[in-house]
């Protein structure tokens, strides 16, 4: 493992199914999250609707992946950002996000969900401090 | 190796590294006679655990990487469970890559 | 011969629905699907140019693709259709022409 601590971001910004994009996204965070960095998940423009609750895909025949991101605290990812205007221009509320949790395994410390909805100018923020974005 | 499995004299189909082809497909046999072809005879403490990952793909969609396996299973099983050496002593191949394999399950993310 | 137009891109990442409800005329059809559904939601910034174009076409979503993507029929605007696969067929059959904008 390296000693110095990156800080990632995975930037998304399509919707779920419609492209393989927001699977491959998921795929690559979880993947990369064995390398111990500090990583962040932002959603922004169509990418809000990866978080949608209550996706059912069986009448399309694709596979569901939604719940799978109910696994990125387990995976030790525990910062995800949603960008409140674009959740606005599609006429959508945090109420209408799947909840993650997330837990430290060792202090049993809970935080019942890490999904945050933050201002654009706090999403530009975080990309400044960020040192590498991986888009998609 | 051949990309079939003969259980109970059906043949199911698996891929090039031996994992089943078809998630439903699975039934138990299929763990015996995998575990069987890496000399393994399965106990309840080996059932315990491709139940869990079973339970693990049903409600998340995806084969949990070994640490997330270790950390998830110490939480359902209890802490002496959760510990690599545990599961390593039960599936010597990786309990993420063994184990999901007897289970029926895809390699897990993040595993190479 | 009337005309059946489908959507299947977001009208937030591509002009295919902006484009579509620019030329499609009085009385042509509109199917909204895959990621088009979006369209079909209320209170976007692009409802009010859907409920205008629902004066003057029949629009349509697919229902499929909206439960994929976890949206039920109360979030559709009043107005649009849902339909299935069979549907699909339907107004396909029904327009004679298909145009696609991709």
């Amino acid at each position: 493992m390296s000693e110095v601590v990156k800080k990632f971001m995975y930037l998304n910004r399509k919707a779920p199914y419609g492209t393989i994009y927001a699977w491959e996204a998921l795929e690559v965070v979880l993947i990369g999250a064995a390398f111990d960095q500090d990583v962040s998940v932002m959603f922004l423009d169509d990418g809000v609707y990866q978080l949608t609750k209550g996706q059912d895909t069986k009448a399309i025949g694709m596979k569901n992946f939604s719940p799978t991101f109910r696994t990125l605290g387990d995976y030790e990812v525990k910062k995800i950002f949603v960008d409140r205007a674009s959740l606005e221009a599609r006429g959508l509320t945090q109420d209408d996000l799947v909840e993650i949790a997330w837990e430290d395994f060792e202090t049993e410390e809970e935080i019942e969900n890490i999904v945050e909805v933050i201002d654009s100018a706090r999403v530009g923020e975080l990309m400044n401090e960020s040192d590498a974005i991986f888009s998609f | 190796m051949s990309d079939t499995i003969e259980v109970d004299g059906k043949q199911y189909g698996v891929d090039e590294e031996g994992y089943l082809a078809n998630l439903n497909d699975w039934v138990p046999g299929i763990a015996t006679v995998m575990a069987a072809q890496d000399n393994i005879e399965l106990t309840d403490e080996h059932w315990d655990i491709i139940n869990f990952l079973r339970e693990y793909y049903e409600e998340y969609q995806i084969a949990p990487a070994v640490r997330v396996l270790t950390k998830a299973v110490g939480k359902k099983l209890g802490k002496d469970k959760g510990n690599s050496k545990y599961l390593y002593s039960l599936f010597p191949y990786g309990p993420a890559k063994q184990a999901c394999r007897f289970a029926g399950l895809p390699k897990p993310t993040g595993c190479v | 011969m009337s005309i059946l137009h489908t959507v299947n891109k977001s009208p937030f990442e591509r002009n295919a629905l902006e484009s579509c409800l620019k030329f499609a005329t009085d009385g042509s059809a509109l199917l909204l699907f895959e990621d088009g559904v979006y369209a079909a939601l209320k209170g976007t910034a692009v409802e009010p140019h859907v409920s205008d174009a629902l004066g003057r076409l029949k629009v349509y979503v697919l229902g499929p693709d909206l439960q994929a993507r976890g949206f039920s029929a109360e979030r559709i605007i009043e107005g649009i259709s849902v339909v299935d696969y069979a549907g699909f067929v339907d107004l396909a059959a029904e327009n004679g022409k298909v145009q696609a904008w991709l």
